[in-house]
């Protein structure tokens, strides 16, 4: 094993603390467009895909990487589609209520 | 350290800086598009980084691969109805795991079947493959019961607390072995499939109007998946996404079955134990 996982460790659960932090702060309003971005975020193992599907190791992990990355980028490209899609709508939502607000 | 090193090193840093910046942006309606969008501009890096790779040399599986997710998610992320989210978030989760799984089944295999995975990757790999297969049909088990293909109520058969412990044994003692003994492939392909059957047998009894909650804690899992998979392979941004992703699944589940006010052992675990006839809603 690579010597630097202990620190990867570290990372992993600083990492961690630092979403609970934040995660805690998000309104019950902003939950189902949190789900679908932590969803969106998590496509971050394309990757991992993206090198088994371009490092020609064998025929197995080409396209088992093949695979993954398709499968990836369906959550990359419609997880923040639609994360963008429902953000829209609830920026179209909050302006007249601020006016409301103000008068 | 060459420059094509450092420049993929950089890309990961300023994606999981930008990762962060969007959560953070999501605490305020105003700012959470820009955020979001950021968040859009780190990933995009993470792939430049990552294709910049020296170990990358054949770029054809790639370009197919990122052109046919593009082809198939476009139209899952503009149109699909906002009232068809839960199963649209659902299903996702499932394609996330699934990449998670198979990266995990194609470094396995490409260590020699196992005869040159040392014991600590061996402990990653585990964990990436398991709650990476457990995930894939969960989810699709939830997304089934939203989208009313498969029965919604909880269901339960005689017997099912003794298959669940066995199998869930099984897998466990499964794991075990194989991080003292990692070339064992056939432990590790049964591990796999357990995983498959453990996701279905934790959803079958949940019933489908608590399925957020469900479909919250997987995608706790998928994340989970993601940094394992960083653990695996040595990769920083994977492991801070997926930690990310962790906590932030495990969050919403709690306050989602404290918003319904029930406790979250009982959601997962109510209709376990009980006759049948109790859970019709």
């Amino acid at each position: 094993m690579h010597g630097t996982s202990l620190i990867e460790l570290y990372v992993f659960v600083l990492a961690g603390f630092v979403g609970f932090q934040v995660i805690t702060k998000v309104p019950a309003l902003l939950h189902t467009p949190l789900m679908s971005a932590t969803n969106a975020i998590s496509a971050i193992s394309l990757v991992g895909s993206l090198v088994a599907a371009g490092s020609d190791q064998n025929r197995v992990a080409t396209w088992l990487g093949f695979v993954a990355v398709t499968a990836a980028t369906i959550n990359v490209v419609g997880g923040f589609l639609i994360t963008d899609r429902m953000l829209k709508m609830f920026r179209h939502a909050e302006k007249p209520k601020a006016k409301e607000v103000k008068a | 350290m060459s420059a094509s090193y450092l420049f993929t090193q950089a890309s990961y840093l300023a994606a999981s800086v930008l990762f962060i910046l969007g959560l953070r942006s999501l605490t305020k309606p105003d700012s959470a598009r820009r955020g979001m969008q950021q968040a859009a501009l780190g990933m995009a890096l993470a792939i430049v980084g990552t294709l910049t790779k020296h170990e990358i040399v054949d770029y054809r599986y790639i370009v197919a691969g990122l052109a046919l997710g593009s082809a198939i998610g476009y139209p899952l992320g503009m149109f699909v109805p906002m009232t068809a989210m839960p199963q649209r978030i659902a299903i996702s989760h499932m394609f996330g795991a699934l990449a998670a799984t198979l990266v995990g089944i194609a470094e396995f295999y490409t260590l020699g079947n196992g005869a040159q995975v040392p014991h600590a990757t061996m402990a990653a790999l585990g964990f990436e493959v398991l709650f990476g297969s457990l995930t894939i049909t969960g989810s699709f088990m939830a997304f089934g019961k939203l989208q009313e293909f498969l029965p919604g109520v909880p269901v339960t058969f005689k017997g099912q607390n003794a298959v669940n412990g066995l199998v869930f044994l099984g897998t466990v003692g499964l794991f075990a072995w194989l991080v003292f003994q990692p070339f064992t492939p056939w432990a590790f392909y049964l591990m796999v499939g357990l995983g498959l059957v453990v996701g279905v047998s934790l959803v079958l009894p949940i019933g489908g109007a608590d399925m957020p909650v469900v479909i919250s804690l997987l995608n706790s899992y998928a994340g989970l998946a993601s940094a394992a998979t960083g653990f695996a392979i040595g990769n920083e941004v994977l492991i801070i996404a997926g930690a990310l992703d962790g906590a932030s699944g495990f969050i919403l589940s709690m306050v989602m079955s404290k918003a319904m006010n029930r406790s979250f052992g009982n959601i997962l675990f109510g209709a376990f134990g009980k006759p049948p006839e109790k859970s019709a809603k």
